[in-house]
């Protein structure tokens, strides 16, 4: 399995970069990791006419703590390297929990965090978890630079706000609340493998430890990472138990999510665990969340 | 569309220059045009695990990279790591223990074991397992292997 | 005192070169104005193909030429037949339709080769393969093994009358007055799918027509270069000993890799004889999983019939086998099935009818079982059906009526697949069993543990099973072992090696005969050129059949030492001794000789020798058994059931294993796990699944899943040595064995763990899916 025939051309600086997008367009792909776009080329699932090889742009490569307490990380900074960083271990700990569920270790030691997200693949970890943590995006092109809201940069399957001559340079994470607990339970057929159904939870409480702010965020349920918003509704305010969490699990699965079957899982079945996995990651959540107001 | 691009790669101490077409994956490269067969391909879509190398010190898949890409780079296969008559820990561990059988994936178990015991010297078989759980072995259900990576480990800790 | 090495736990001679990645596979093999070659391969499961453009792909630059089903005009014949119908049963129905080299009019599955291109690289290659334009009519696949034989279904093979590639009927005792009897009787439907091989070396082959010495060496990653060498020697008009087939290290076999012919293995040479250079094909992993055989789904209507004490009066079992597209194989998996269909049990009456039929789907030859996990799984399953039914322990049905060690040779009264009536050799059956439910701790677990997990709200369950393993078979293999003048021992076999450690078990036993150190022995294995007798490994035979081969011509090159050294010292034989390649006269340490002296001395350049003296010290053997000889086990396993996620992890595995005299127990322990890895495999992750219009869905390792050290359990085995009568080692087979039990046994200990949902599980593979459903269905 081969890949088709492209040029190819290596910029050393993010300003050359968008320089060859604004060239060629919808003709070139970008080269981030490569762990999740030389596998389709090689499967001639895709043939750019231009591949655009990011690697050698060190400036796109940093993990970085805000005045603010919020965490900058550099669109080509590898995944292993975020998985290490005690900056995400202390200030992110979601991201930091979810890095060892990404793939393998010879994938992490070469896919990057703006690749993942550019890819938007609707299993990915890191997109939900982008979402889930309020991240924005950094988009540079020529014609000038913007941010996106995580929540507003998957739009399909595969598919972002991204435009042809646009790169994605950095996310940004503002700081995470005091008396806020994470979690993120995935199901998968061999713990390695993309999760059949995926959630990344936050729960974030008051002074009388009822839910103040909750983020639920599914993977592999649809063609993009989904807040469940619905389900986030029945929680705000509650005091958190059981009972609150199979309700708000029950809604996600029937109101939020609208998984679709695969020859990994019927839709049933991801439903089944949306529900299974919203109770355990809400109850893991909320646990750490009162440890951390201890 | 076939410009070839120069590449410049140090692979297991060697320099090597070649003119490539920039589609040449890396695994292509080191086992055709360096003729350093030792790293073999099981998938080209970067699960199988045979196909990895070290790049940087790193383990990658080899299948998963173009050639150009490790322009620069430093790269270290299987041969790097020994010869027949001087064997690395690792390999005469895996040979006592029994670690292989076809020996077509041993390689990629073998460079991404390098890395995992350096920062691991004493691993649970737990860890272990995590840690190949990117390599396929169709031959061995692997349990030898682990044994084989315990034995690695107490022989590179009393050397 | 002589050493022995035989049993030993040697390590293996070959590893330092696979080690060190100096060992040659067949993609390694690089030669001077090589070309490369990518086939053009049809997307679609059935289709008449109209007409084939391949103009433009010729105009791509670094291209060579590009052939058809029509270039290769009379040389264009599809492969031959690997078995004939069983000559010994009536009423047979045996319609043999064989693969072809490249497709001529009819498309009968996906991935099945329409063009080859022949480029300066692969890359090239598969560029100029996007160039060729194929005018195909698609037809309607045929996918179900029912609808297929439905008198209205369409015709994959138009010039048969039906899509019925064979059928044969078998049968023991009378098991319709064995019902009649019964006080029980329990009838089941099984279906029962299997996977890929997935070896991690995908298939190759280099193929070099040397003009000036009309030689042509194929390099073929094929687990029988024997027979590849004489049908191409055939097909091709040449002397057999103008063609030579090498088998170099192979990355697993596993059976696909024991087919004749390949559509590539007939194109590739013919293409290399009509350029002049040589070509190298090597199969991609998607390729694989179109181009590469793999075992496919039986439907299994099953009855079982028994006395209220749980004697098992007798066996029904009607199934279909899904052949694919082709059937080179004939019967031979469906009559595997058919042998293990009364698994180790004493079962007087037995019926059983095999429907062989065509779908539009890639072949099904033999993988690692071979048709013996599904028989294994039929008779298990109704045994667990019936001790439940009756109230009885499932290890106390399956000890009534296991075949008692006296019985043996214990005659089944039907035919195996190689034709032959079907005989147990041997076994002893009660203390593997007995032993296997010690090392589990099995009534502990059913007394106190689980009563406590269940208690703790956990789903953990214990399962048992037994199982033959007819290994071993015929028709023989061959060796030749020569001392060399400097000491060294050489051996030549035709059997290739992909794994199992041939190298090394079978130094051993030359060692211990020819009195050497088995690092000194050197084997050589899978090249026509250095042995051209033999068949190749496949059936679990490598132990048995070569071995003994070599057991027998080791044991002749030792007669030959102690008659040279006899003569030379002039004392008798009997006071001679071999050890550490010398050979010396008892008590009289300076009587002494190297056997490479004394293989000089057997081979002089002047003076005369005796008539009838061969020279040198070097001897052939051949061996071949009179029927195969039957390995058993018991495996057993206890696993835990998350209900609300459907993973299952796997708490202990045991095994007891008897494969007669044990060769090399390092080797045979890693043939076992191996093999139980493939039976979790086909148990509880591999599946390929098909579509309704013949597409594979998951070609890929991301989606075929193969057990990866997160998904193995640590096993552990024990093993009972019953020596086999049928040859002088006394050894068995081992290779399949891990596989062959265990999708019966995650059934049982599935059902025992998730007892209080009573499942009664008759398919298989499973998956948390399917659990899900079974789990919803029951509650």
């Amino acid at each position: 399995m081969k890949p088709a025939p492209f040029k190819y051309v290596a910029p050393s600086s993010v300003d050359e970069t968008a320089g060859h997008l604004e060239q060629h367009g919808y003709d070139a792909k970008l080269l981030a990791g490569g762990q999740s776009l030389i596998p389709m080329m090689n499967f001639r699932l895709v043939q750019p006419e231009v591949l655009v090889d990011l690697n050698n742009i060190s400036e796109l490569s940093y993990i970085r703590l805000d005045d603010d307490g919020g965490v900058r990380i550099g669109a080509m900074t590898r995944h292993y390297q975020v998985e290490r960083n005690p900056i995400i271990a202390e200030h992110l700990p979601l991201l930091y929990e979810t890095m060892p569920h990404i793939a393998t270790v010879q994938i992490r030691s070469r896919g990057t965090f703006g690749g993942s997200i550019s890819h938007a693949d609707p299993s990915a970890e890191l997109a939900a978890v982008s979402i889930t943590l309020d991240g924005q995006f950094k988009l540079l092109c020529k014609r000038g630079e913007r941010w996106v809201k995580a929540n507003d940069f998957f739009i399909g399957m595969f598919t972002t706000v991204l435009e042809a001559d646009e790169v994605l340079v950095e996310a940004r994470f503002p700081k995470i609340p005091e008396r806020t607990g994470w979690a993120i339970h995935e199901v998968a057929r061999r713990p390695h493998d993309f999760a059949m159904v995926g959630v990344t939870a936050c729960l974030t409480l008051d002074g009388r430890n009822r839910v103040q702010d909750a983020r639920l965020v599914y993977l592999s349920v649809g063609e993009y990472p989904v807040e469940a918003v619905q389900a986030e509704a029945i929680l705000k305010g509650q005091e958190p138990s059981d009972e609150v969490f199979a309700a708000a699990a029950e809604t996600a699965a029937t109101q939020d999510t609208d998984p679709s079957s695969d020859i990994h899982a019927s839709s049933d079945f991801r439903r089944h665990l949306v529900i299974v996995l919203t109770k355990r990651a809400l109850r893991t959540a909320f646990e750490r969340a009162i440890d951390n107001s201890q | 569309m076939n410009d070839h691009v120069n590449v410049s790669i140090l692979c297991n101490g060697k320099k090597y220059e070649r003119m490539v077409e920039p589609r040449l994956l890396l695994s292509d490269f080191l086992r055709h045009e360096l003729d350093l067969t030792g790293t073999h391909v099981g998938c080209e879509h970067g699960v199988c695990g045979a196909c990895t190398v070290l790049l940087d010190g790193l383990p990658v898949r080899s299948c998963l990279m173009f050639a150009v890409q490790a322009n620069s780079h430093e790269v270290t296969t299987v041969e790097g790591l020994g010869t027949p008559e001087n064997l690395h820990p690792i390999q005469e561990a895996f040979w006592e223990a029994h670690g292989l059988q076809c020996g077509f994936c041993t390689p990629g178990f073998l460079m991404t074991l390098v890395p995992f015991l350096k920062e691991n010297p004493n691993p649970t078989r737990e860890d272990i397992r995590t840690a190949i759980s990117g390599n396929i072995c169709r031959c061995t259900g692997y349990q030898h292997i682990i044994d084989a990576v315990q034995l690695a480990a107490e022989k590179m800790s009393n050397p | 005192m002589t050493k022995k090495y035989l049993g030993q736990p040697i390590t293996r001679n070959e590893d330092p070169r696979l080690l060190t990645g100096q060992a040659l596979f067949v993609d390694d093999v690089d030669m001077p104005d090589m070309l490369h070659a990518a086939f053009l391969r049809s997307d679609y499961a059935h289709a008449r193909l109209k007409g084939i453009d391949i103009s433009t792909a010729l105009e791509r630059p670094g291209v060579v030429a590009v052939y058809t089903a029509e270039s290769m005009g009379a040389d264009w014949e599809p492969g031959p037949p690997l078995v004939s119908p069983p000559p010994t049963v009536e009423d047979v129905v045996f319609n043999s339709r064989r693969q072809v080299p490249l497709v001529k009019d009819k498309i009968r599955h996906v991935g099945e080769p329409i063009a080859v291109v022949i480029a300066e690289s692969r890359y090239i290659a598969e560029d100029a393969a996007e160039d060729i334009l194929v005018d195909l009519e698609p037809l309607e696949a045929v996918i179900d093994l029912e609808a297929a034989l439905e008198p209205d279904s369409i015709l994959i093979h138009e010039d048969l009358e039906s899509n019925l590639a064979a059928q044969l009927v078998q049968n023991k005792g009378d098991y319709q007055a064995a019902r009649e009897q019964a006080e029980l009787v329990i009838k089941k439907r099984f279906i029962i799918d299997r996977g890929a091989a997935a070896a991690m070396e995908n298939r190759g082959i280099v193929a070099d027509w040397d003009v000036k010495s009309q030689q042509l060496t194929v390099w073929d990653t094929t687990q029988a270069p024997i027979p590849i060498r004489n049908g191409l020697a055939a097909r091709y008009g040449l002397s057999e000993h103008q063609v030579r087939v090498i088998a170099p290290f192979i990355g697993g076999g596993f059976g696909p890799k024991m087919m004749m012919f390949y559509p590539e293995e007939l194109v590739i040479p013919w293409v290399a004889m009509k350029l002049g250079r040589p070509v190298k094909w090597i199969e991609d992993r998607r390729e694989n999983f179109y181009a590469t055989t793999q075992e496919r789904v039986q439907y299994h209507d099953a009855e079982i019939a028994l006395t209220r004490e749980g004697r098992v009066l007798g066996i029904s079992d009607q199934f279909l086998h899904d052949t694919g597209a082709y059937d080179p194989y004939g019967l031979t998996i469906p009559l595997n099935t058919q042998s293990h269909l009364l698994g180790v049990y004493d079962i007087p009456n037995f019926t059983s009818e095999i429907k062989v039929v065509f779908t539009n789907k890639v072949l099904s030859t033999p993988v690692r079982g071979a048709g013996r996990p599904q028989g294994v799984y039929v008779i298990e399953r109704l045994l667990d059906m019936a001790a439940k039914e009756l109230g009885m322990d499932k290890v106390e049905i399956r000890k009534l009526n296991f075949i008692p060690p006296d019985a043996f040779p214990y005659e089944q009264h039907y035919i195996d697949q190689a034709f032959a009536p079907l005989i147990f050799d041997s076994g002893n059956y009660k203390p593997a069993i007995e032993k296997a439910v010690e090392l589990i701790g099995y009534e502990q677990f059913i007394t106190e543990d689980q009563p406590r997990y269940r208690a703790a709200g956990r789903h953990v369950g214990i399962g048992i099973v037994a199982f033959p393993e007819t290994t071993g078979v015929g028709p023989y293999e061959g060796a030749r072992i020569t001392i060399e003048p400097s000491g060294k021992v050489n051996v030549a076999t035709g059997v290739g090696t992909q794994g199992q450690g041939h190298f090394t078990t079978f130094a051993q036993i030359v060692a211990d005969q020819v009195g050497v150190d088995p690092r000194n022995v050197n084997l050589v294995t899978g090249d026509t050129a250095e042995f051209h007798w033999g068949t190749g490994t496949f059936a679990s035979r490598g132990a048995v059949v070569a071995a003994n081969a070599i057991h027998a011509s080791a044991m002749a090159v030792r007669k030959k030492i102690l008659e040279h050294a006899s003569k030379h010292f002039g004392a008798p034989q009997e006071e001679l001794e071999i050890e550490d390649g010398q050979v010396r006269v008892s008590d009289l340490p300076r009587m002494s000789i190297s056997l490479g002296e004394l293989a000089e001395l057997a081979n002089p350049l002047r003076g005369a020798v005796e008539p009838g003296t061969e020279p040198g010290l070097e001897a052939t053997a051949y061996f071949g058994p009179k029927y195969g000889a039957t390995a058993f086990g018991v495996h057993s396993m206890i696993l835990e059931v998350d209900i609300e996620t459907m993973t299952v992890d796997i708490l202990r595995y045991v095994i007891v294993e008897d494969c007669g005299t044990v060769l090399n127990p390092l080797i045979l322990e890693g043939q076992i796990h191996g093999g139980v890895s493939m039976g979790i495999g086909n148990a509880y992750y591999e599946k390929l699944v098909y579509d309704e219009n013949g597409q594979l869905l998951n070609a890929s390792l991301a989606d075929y899943l193969i057990p990866t050290a997160t998904e193995m359990p640590h096993i552990e085995i024990e093993h009972q040595e019953t020596p086999s009568p049928l040859n002088p080692l006394g050894s068995k087979g081992v290779g399949e064995a891990g596989a062959i039990p265990v999708p019966a046994l995650f059934a049982q200990a599935l059902e025992n763990a998730l007892s209080d949902y009573d499942l009664e599980i008759s398919e298989t593979p499973l998956s948390p899916n399917q659990l899900y459903e079974l789990l919803k269905g029951r509650s």
